[in-house]
């Protein structure tokens, strides 16, 4: 950032000799805008051409068709029952996390203290892990014969049957997706002044009137980030329904995943995958447009 | 008047000549009040009887101890010692919700996302009162702080710093307390706004005729409101009086220093006759109860040093080598010695001088304040 504003005070200095000059602003931003442009905009832009191209070829950019969508659309396809439970199961994870999350967050903001740090890290530490790893730990765990169930087996019982059923990719997720709620959630807790809390309780409001008016509306910004982050990560995941879920629900993800790889049919893959990110921007930009940035960077 | 003068002759123990009577049953009364924070004491043993009706402030410099004693009085903090009591009612494990009692905070505390109704409605609110009445009650506050009442649904953060003073006074008189307490709200404001809010903010007192404990660090704001001012000192009460009394009897040289720029100086007694370094012999009026004390701290202010052709009953000479205009008033810097003296005087009395010049200046022993050296 620095080295950037730097250059761009040499270009300023330089500029009588140049008839055309970046201002400083856009010099600055150029690192980025480059890095963006071929690293996020190109793929993207590669996915939308594919989705438009001839079914099960790889005719990109030399054909045009919307047969791709047509076959999504076609009432025999049952494709949307995937689309169906992909953005069900995100929008029960980010649901329940809002609640799980809570108050976690709002012991880390008002209760812990100074144990308050060691906490934070308890809730990253299973980051450090590749979460395919940490999903097969659970597979392990509930696996008949596994570690729960050879356990509870010691002693004449058994263990639950919740392996490969869509409640278990829901458990994944949850687990999978936690920190994602707690940190934005906690930031937006701790966005709450404590004087405002104060002059409530002294004006004489209850527990609930203080929570409702006051600290649930403050702390929004960071619960409506969490809210999104979590539902359009999860919107994407395909691990915890492939090794937590078994076969038993297919997300759309994975429908993504074998229209690329075993069918190899990029095209529809790619008319999925558009729709998909269709369907989660246009949601995004609906909580997006309710929240205030500029309060959460705190320029007012 | 119960000051904490432990260590100090007690300040004269004469009642203030102040609407509520001095013998008025004190509406909030503490005992021995403390709070510790470990082993730090933020405050150390306050006795005070707080008077229906009156605007109190307490000042101290920062430090002092008095944001700690007001939570405790709100009911943000509970005092580690003592006996806080309410109309003879011990109160100190009471909630601040339970309490008839409000604060204003510094910060202000308004609920940024609320319009400036909704943030004076919101003790009504609480209390369950209608809607209906809620916003006639709060048109009528906007009236009450002198704020039009088309301010009703604007958003408070688009409010200026002195109406949001005036919403927060309104937010706290909404929820009708019998004391209202003041953490330093002015302190934000420009100097020429927070004189009209002092003024304004004691109008409201006299209207509302509720009791004000305000908090200030500076004592001008505190003689400009106040029925009675109590001076903080590293957590006690150094003093507690009527304006005039804090003013011209200073119990403690921290007093007298703290009331604004004050000469001191220390005088010592030897074979009855009291000297001061750079002076030599000086005529003071020491107060009874410093009768018998052998070193004292004369603390003469700047409007009664004056520059002496004549008599005065002590006198010295010195390097006058500032000058500062006040505007009708005019200041002047005197070296002597290792010390400096501050004067002022009228600029109708202005001194006739050039800078670098010596000048004798001088002040009589009833003009000067003796106080304790500590």
């Amino acid at each position: 950032m620095r080295s950037s504003a730097a250059a761009g005070t040499e270009a300023s200095a330089a500029a009588p000799r140049k008839p055309f000059r970046l201002s400083r602003g856009a010099l600055a931003a150029l690192p980025v805008g480059v890095t963006l442009a071929l690293g996020f905009l190109a793929p993207l832009a590669t996915v939308a051409a594919y989705a438009f191209a001839t079914p099960k070829t790889f005719d990109v950019f030399r054909s045009f068709t919307f047969a791709n969508f047509a076959a999504v659309f076609d009432p025999s396809n049952t494709v949307w029952t995937s689309f169906v439970w992909s953005i069900g199961l995100a929008a029960a994870t980010a649901a329940l996390l809002a609640v799980i999350a809570y108050p976690i967050a709002w012991g880390l903001t008002r209760v812990f203290g100074r144990y308050a740090g060691f906490v934070s890290v308890l809730f990253v530490f299973p980051l450090f892990v590749s979460e395919n790893v940490r999903l097969y730990g659970w597979t392990l765990f509930f696996l008949k014969n596994g570690v729960l169930d050879g356990t509870l087996k010691l002693i004449g019982l058994s263990g639950p049957e919740v392996l490969y059923t869509p409640g278990m990719i829901l458990f994944g997720m949850l687990y999978v997706y936690l920190p994602f709620m707690l940190f934005p959630m906690t930031l937006g807790l701790a966005m709450v002044p404590r004087d405002l809390v104060e002059a409530a309780r002294d004006l004489g409001a209850s527990r609930l009137m203080i929570w409702r008016e006051v600290e649930l509306p403050l702390a929004m910004p960071g619960i409506l980030i969490g809210l999104l982050l979590t539902f359009v990560l999860a919107v994407g995941a395909v691990a915890e329904s492939k090794v937590l879920g078994g076969q038993s629900v297919i997300v759309i993800t994975h429908d993504i995943e074998i229209a690329f790889t075993f069918a190899q049919n990029w095209p529809l893959g790619s008319a999925l995958a558009l729709l998909l990110t269709a369907i989660v921007s246009a949601l995004s930009l609906v909580a997006l447009s309710k929240l205030d940035l500029d309060r959460i960077l705190g320029r007012r | 008047m119960t000051a904490t003068a432990t260590a100090l002759p007690a300040a004269p123990a004469t009642p203030a000549p102040v609407p509520p009577a001095a013998d008025a049953k004190p509406i909030l009364q503490l005992v021995g009040v403390r709070k510790t924070f470990g082993s730090f004491a933020a405050v150390d043993g306050i006795d005070l009887d707080i008077r229906e009706g009156e605007f109190l402030t307490l000042v101290g410099p920062s430090g002092s101890g008095k944001t700690t004693l007001l939570r405790m009085l709100a009911g943000m903090e509970a005092p580690s010692e003592g006996v806080l009591s309410l109309r003879g009612v011990r109160i100190n494990d009471t909630p601040s919700s339970e309490r008839p009692t409000c604060l204003v905070f510094q910060s202000l505390a308004l609920f940024p996302h609320m319009t400036v109704g909704a943030n004076i409605e919101f003790p009504l609110k609480a209390k369950g009162v209608a809607a209906g009445a809620r916003k006639e009650r709060a048109l009528a506050l906007l009236d009450l702080v002198r704020l039009p009442r088309s301010y009703y649904g604007k958003n408070v953060m688009q409010c200026s710093g002195g109406e949001r003073q005036r919403v927060a006074i309104a937010r706290a008189l909404s929820h009708d307390p019998e004391i209202l307490f003041f953490d330093e709200p002015l302190s934000a404001l420009d100097y020429k706004l927070r004189k009209v809010m002092e003024k304004e903010l004691k109008d409201l007192h006299r209207a509302s005729g509720k009791t004000f404990v305000y908090i200030t660090h500076s004592l001008e704001e505190a003689m400009v409101m106040s029925d009675r001012i109590g001076v903080m000192q590293a957590g006690r009460l150094v003093q507690v009086g009527a304006p005039e009394e804090i003013y011209s009897r200073p119990a403690t040289r921290f007093v007298a220093e703290f009331m604004g720029e004050v000469n001191v100086i220390e005088a010592r007694r030897a074979g009855g006759v009291w000297r001061a370094e750079g002076i030599g012999e000086l005529k003071l009026i020491p107060p009874p109860e410093l009768e018998g004390a052998d070193a004292v701290a004369v603390v003469v202010r700047p409007e009664f040093l004056r520059f002496v052709d004549g008599d005065a009953d002590n006198r010295l000479t010195g390097e006058v080598f500032n000058e500062y205009a006040l505007g009708s008033r005019i200041q002047y810097q005197v070296r002597a010695g290792a010390k400096t003296y501050l004067l002022e005087l009228s600029r109708a009395k202005a001194w006739r001088g050039e800078p670098g010049q010596a000048a004798t200046i001088g002040w009589d022993a009833r003009d000067a304040i003796v106080a304790p050296l500590a």
